[in-house]
């Protein structure tokens, strides 16, 4: 366990060559324009309406990663960057939905009940609302992820990790009690948010679509951005050498607050962007299965990449799709064990891999050697 | 010596314990400006401990530290940093899975006024990784620059170490054994960078190192220490004469290195 640990810290990070980053640009606009054209495409192919049948269908499925190659990607920043180890980011993505969703349900039928905010002919007040409601998903989630960040400060390492599970456990358990149910929906969750009918997701499928499309491209070229940026850079000097970084005249407690406060708000707004997507909050996006989806999801692509998650999020978005229809009730046996080879082979993921152009057989072979030796 | 003698840095009755042990022991020294002072001693002195304390990786248990005649007792390391306070470390302490350059840039930026800039490139400030160039040329690494700091060889890995403390123009430099494993081939090399730090001008340096014939030609001062405690000081001569340091401890723990000082000194 301790070398798998430690596979994961020490994540290959070379910067890359100007050359390489430029091709890399060219086919990330490639992907995107892509992306972008795939409702009219797929529509076109199948000779199907935008607007319904399939191509709603796979706009859907393609929602879901946008939203869920965010999320993985703020952990990554976590953990494949700043190198903090936290089990709790569910805390952020479900925190996230809850207040969208709360605020929505709650707050947002009464300010559009007793005010209307117009310019000239156009009423604006539902487009205030989702920004109020935006605001404080990002107030809300920033104060998570500096309380997260104190804790960080005072406790290291696995035990860390450890405390992170137990404080997103304390958020799971208030989205989910009952004394709170009236507001909450306690176990069940919210249901039925009213979400603004111009971007409701069911009415609106392709205007949605784009909207999480854009959000997923944006998000990514901020935090590629920022992990390019002078701060980044001690992120990663962070994640190898501590005590170093601090002789050198960085104070870590900084740094990895601001790693916790980006990481959390960007995991928030996938997290209210999804609440939208659902029309719901329920207390799973609060729960450790949340929190392990963004840790595989991280690990599968390759950690430390951001465009890894990303990866990660698609291949999870494919095994939740079909591992079900190819191995029934027993897919997540199936799956387990994929992701246990994975780990021992591909320590650096999809794309960490790929950077390496190496395969770790040997060395995966001596891992689980050592895991079944028990050494 | 300088004719103003003036105090860059003085430690007062510097003491550390771990548990029942005394690391450093009612240690006072005072190191003056624009001079190199070694700090010598059989391993388990409590040499490193006392660049720990100095530095700010550690507290002491009782006792100050003096820098500018300012009271830093307490102040963190990376404060110390801001303060023209630069460490090296006996064991190498670099940043492994990063290039050579990126190593010595992230000192350089450390000191300057561009870290909290998350939206820019760090390759849109060039004046680090210029600096950064400049400190790799100077402690030998040049070409090494797109190398990751894990793959070079010990010696290399020892020059890194150095460059990464000089990048961000300390004024006072704790070298703690900064030949550690290199072997004696490699050690002329290093004290040309020494040398060359101490050209400057205005700089000052701590040295702990095992390699008596180097502090005996290189140091202004040497503090001898021995289980936590300071056993004497003064000029390499004076040092290499004293009797108790002769008999307590040159003579009954490093025989021959006593006839090696006196070799040396002459
Ligand atoms: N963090 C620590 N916890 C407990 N004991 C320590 C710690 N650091 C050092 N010591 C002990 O303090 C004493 C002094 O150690 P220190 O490393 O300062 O000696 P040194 O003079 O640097 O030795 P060397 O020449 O081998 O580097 C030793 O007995 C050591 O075991
Ligand atoms: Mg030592």
């Amino acid at each position: 366990m301790a070398e798998v640990k430690s596979d994961l810290t020490a994540a290959p990070n070379r910067f890359t060559s100007a050359a390489k980053s430029l091709r890399g640009e060219w086919l990330g606009l490639a992907v995107i324009l892509l992306l972008a054209l795939f409702p009219f495409l797929f529509g076109w192919f199948t000779g199907t309406s935008v607007q319904d049948g399939p191509s709603k269908f796979w706009q859907g499925q393609l929602i879901t990663f946008f939203i869920m190659a965010v999320y993985a990607m703020s952990y990554d920043l976590l953990i494949g960057y700043t190198g903090i180890l936290s089990f709790g980011h569910a805390a952020f993505f479900g925190g996230g939905a809850y207040t969208m969703g709360l605020f929505l349900t709650h707050i947002g039928p009464k300010i559009i009940g007793s005010y209307k905010i117009t310019i000239g002919a156009a009423d604006i007040t539902e487009v205030l609302v989702l920004v109020a409601a935006t605001l404080l998903v990002v107030v809300v989630v920033t104060l998570l992820g500096l309380l997260f960040s104190v804790v960080s400060a005072r406790i290291k390492g696995v035990y860390f990790a450890m405390i992170s599970l137990a404080m997103a456990d304390a958020i799971h358990i208030l989205s989910k009690a009952t004394d709170f149910g009236k507001w909450t929906g306690a176990d069940e969750g919210l249901h039925g948010i009213p979400v603004p009918m111009w971007i409701n997701p069911t009415q609106h499928r392709l205007l949605f679509y784009f909207i999480a499309l854009a959000f997923c491209v944006i998000m990514y070229l901020i935090a590629r951005r920022m992990v390019d940026s002078p701060t980044g850079r001690v992120f990663v000097a962070l994640r190898e050498n501590e005590s170093r970084v601090r002789m050198i005249g960085y104070n870590p407690v900084t740094y990895r607050t601001l790693s916790f406060v980006v990481a959390a708000v960007i995991a928030g707004l996938a997290g209210a962007l999804f609440s939208l997507w659902n029309m719901g909050a329920t207390p799973t996006m609060t729960s450790a299965v949340t929190t392990i989806n963004a840790l595989i999801m991280t690990i599968l692509g390759g950690i430390g990449t951001l465009i890894g998650p990303i990866l990660g999020a698609g291949l999870m978005q494919i095994v939740g799709q079909f591992f079900y229809q190819w191995f029934g009730a027993r897919w997540p046996l199936v799956f387990g064990l994929i992701f246990i080879a994975l780990v021992l082979f591909l320590p650096y993921g999809v794309v960490g891999t790929y950077r390496l152009k190496r395969l770790e057989w040997k060395q995966g072979w001596q891992r689980l050697w050592g895991l079944v030796a028990g050494k | 010596m300088t004719a103003e003698r003036e105090i860059l840095l003085e430690a007062k009755n510097l003491q550390k314990e771990f548990g029942g042990l005394v690391a450093v022991d009612d240690v006072s020294v005072a190191i003056y400006a624009r001079t190199l002072h070694s700090i010598i001693g059989p391993n388990g002195a409590g040499k490193t401990t006392l660049f720990n304390l100095l530095s700010g990786m550690m507290d002491p248990t009782r006792g100050q530290v003096f820098y500018q005649g300012k009271d830093i007792t307490g102040l963190a390391p990376h404060r110390r940093a801001h303060l023209g306070i630069g460490r090296s470390f006996q064991i190498t302490n670099i940043f492994p899975n990063l290039t050579v350059l990126e190593n010595v840039r992230l000192a350089a930026q450390a000191v300057g006024r561009d870290n909290f800039r998350m939206f820019q490139r760090a390759g849109s400030f060039p004046a680090y990784e210029e600096k950064a160039r400049e400190v790799l040329g100077r402690v030998g690494l040049q070409g090494r620059e797109g190398v990751l700091a894990q793959v070079l060889p010990h010696g290399d890995k020892r020059k890194l170490e150095l460059g990464i403390m000089l990048a961000s123009d300390p004024h006072l430099l704790l070298l703690d054994e900064p030949t550690a494993g290199m072997s004696s081939e490699q050690v002329p090399a290093l004290l040309d960078i020494i040398r060359a730090i101490m050209a400057d001008g205005d700089k000052t340096i701590v040295l702990v190192e095992h390699r008596m014939d180097m502090v005996m030609s290189i140091s202004d001062r040497i503090t001898v220490m021995h289980q936590g405690q300071v056993l004497a000081e003064g000029t390499p001569h004076e040092i290499a004469t004293n009797q108790t340091v002769q008999s307590a401890y040159l003579g009954a723990l490093y025989g021959d290195l006593a006839k090696e000082l006196e070799d040396n000194v002459g």
